[in-house]
């Protein structure tokens, strides 16, 4: 079907970078909301989520006020960012950020920090894949291969018109699955009551920092964790992509209105991890809890149904996230040093092979390394995305930083955040003493925090040497 | 009214705000139906502010 894709609403899909990788620039509000919708609530998602909270309780329900809080934040500044992008031709964060600070290095770092984020991502799509695929049945590398292969080549024919267009075939298979799972499971197990009291139960029996609500210890990871990866989220250059293939700025707010429905289901899928509680299910890694408790209590062919809405919904995002990546290596690395006289045409083919190379190394990641390195760098991948929003958003507010703070402080929170990470055994949480009394907080948040403060300060030193506003490359819009 | 935007930052982010079992409704305790509930008000409030904004700010 993807291949079908390339000639709908067609443009001349391999004449212009606009039209593989943007798929046109003309996305309205309801192909956005099924594009944004399928790559942001990824497939990963509805395996890892419910498996989080199956093992560890409310600590794992952190999702969902990330993604509420999100949308406030992308009614208000991505419109902006649409509108600049739009103006100049920028297809990237790292565009916007060159356009705006005429700074090729921080728009290097950008770039750089964005393929690199992305590529553990899609190695996770793989795995989620992976694990219905392994619930069918089918055991070894083979299947993985042939979906990575299909999804190979419908990207590389056409570009983002074709996770766009799958993203309606597996979205309404997943509302399908996840709208009959929360109505006929817990009639099944005797009621959502019967589902908490199942689950409380066991996390009584299981102690720890579990339980149905959080641990005073919790909270303030809990919250920002949530805030952190709010702000994150659309730094990503798969979701960046969503955004800057819209039509209209006003396409966008809708979006921020509509996409919410999304998370209503992403809450309703958490609570499938307690749900295994009063299904009694027993498996041995949490990632297995949803397709287990598929397979207990419904009819093969709909656990089938399910699988297969899952592992389609793997394509999407992994889709998405291998052209964002191959856009960023085309405009910002190719194009920057490379052959700047590239031309359009030449800009597609580029980004073609580049879309092929990410997802090559995404597969070898899958296949040779263990799984728990994919999971390990998307972790960092957050905390190192985080680091480049203030390079991306404040430069639409306000001129008044400086490449110079802006490229130190993205290196000192990238530095500080991940050598944090890496001494705690790679989890995502520091801990800091005050009077006496220790935070434990979001790495990722604090990093960003010391990113700012970094780069005002190298901003105000630079504003004192050399109080003359130093000339922009791109007038801005 | 873009000061609308922040309500949810603060209706969510102050955990002790929404970290107990009681009251349940339909069977969830009250820290799982407080956030989902947040998820329509969300919808709602950002609603309101793009209802204001003047066409020139939305084409």
């Amino acid at each position: 079907m993807g291949f079908f894709a390339a000639r709908w609403k067609s443009g001349p899909v391999s004449e212009h970078l606009d039209e593989w990788g943007l798929g046109g620039r003309q996305f309205g509000t309801w192909i956005t909301w099924f594009l944004v919708g399928g790559d942001f609530y990824t497939a990963y998602t509805v395996i890892a989520v419910p498996a989080l909270v199956y093992a560890v309780g409310a600590y794992g329900f952190f999702a969902l006020p990330y993604t509420i809080i999100v949308y406030p934040f992308v009614f208000a500044v991505m419109p902006v960012l649409w509108k600049v992008a739009h103006a100049n031709g920028h297809v990237t964060a790292a565009d916007v950020v060159h356009g705006t600070y005429g700074s090729r290095g921080l728009e290097l770092a950008v770039a750089i920090t964005g393929m690199v984020a992305t590529m553990p991502y899609i190695a996770l799509q793989l795995i989620g894949m992976g694990v219905v695929i392994k619930a069918m049945g089918l055991t070894g590398e083979l299947p993985i291969v042939a979906a990575f292969i299909i999804l190979a080549l419908y990207t590389y024919s056409s570009g983002l018109r074709a996770p766009a267009l799958i993203a309606f075939v597996k979205d309404i298979m997943i509302y399908i699955v996840v709208l009959v799972a929360v109505v006929v499971v817990p009639a099944k197990l005797g009621g959502y009551g019967a589902v908490f009291s199942a689950a409380s139960d066991a996390f009584a029996a299981k102690g720890g920092d579990t339980g149905l609500t959080l641990k005073p210890s919790q909270m303030l990871p809990y919250a920002t964790l949530a805030l952190g990866s709010a702000l994150a989220a659309f730094m990503y250059p798969h979701t960046l992509t969503g955004i800057f293939a819209s039509k209209s700025a006003d396409t966008i707010r809708k979006n921020a209105i509509l996409l919410p429905a999304y998370t209503l289901l992403l809450g309703l899928i958490a609570l499938l991890g307690y749900m295994a509680y009063a299904a009694n299910i027993k498996v041995a890694t949490p990632n297995d809890v949803v397709p287990m408790l598929f397979k207990v209590l419904f009819p093969s062919w709909f656990a089938g149904f399910a699988f297969a809405a899952i592992a389609i919904g793997a394509l999407v995002p992994a889709a998405v996230m291998s052209i964002g990546a191959a856009n960023l290596f085309t405009r910002n690395v190719w194009k920057s040093y490379v052959d700047p006289g590239i031309s359009h045409a030449g800009e597609a083919a580029v980004a073609k092979i580049a879309s092929l190379v990410v997802k090559v190394g995404a597969l070898s990641f899958i296949l040779f390394l263990p799984t728990q390195y994919a999971l390990d760098l998307q972790l960092l991948g957050g905390l190192w995305i985080l680091q480049t929003f203030p390079a991306l958003v404040f430069g639409l507010f306000t001129r008044w930083f400086r490449a110079e703070g802006l490229l130190l402080g993205w290196a000192v929170g990238i530095g500080w955040g991940s050598w944090t990470a890496w001494s705690n055994g790679l989890k995502p949480l520091a801990t800091m003493d005050l009077g006496g009394v220790s935070y434990v907080f979001y790495v990722g948040l604090g990093a960003l925090i010391l990113n700012i403060a970094i780069a005002a300060i190298v901003t105000l030193i630079l504003a004192w040497m050399r109080p003359e506003p130093r000339p922009s490359a791109v007038a801005r819009s | 009214m873009w000061i609308l935007l922040l309500l949810p930052f603060i209706g969510l982010l102050w955990v002790p705000f929404y970290n107990f079992q009681e009251p349940a409704l339909f069977g969830f305790p009250f820290f799982y139906w407080y956030q989902l509930a947040w998820v329509p008000i969300s919808s709602v409030l950002i609603w309101l502010v793009y209802r204001r904004l003047t066409p020139d700010e939305a084409p």
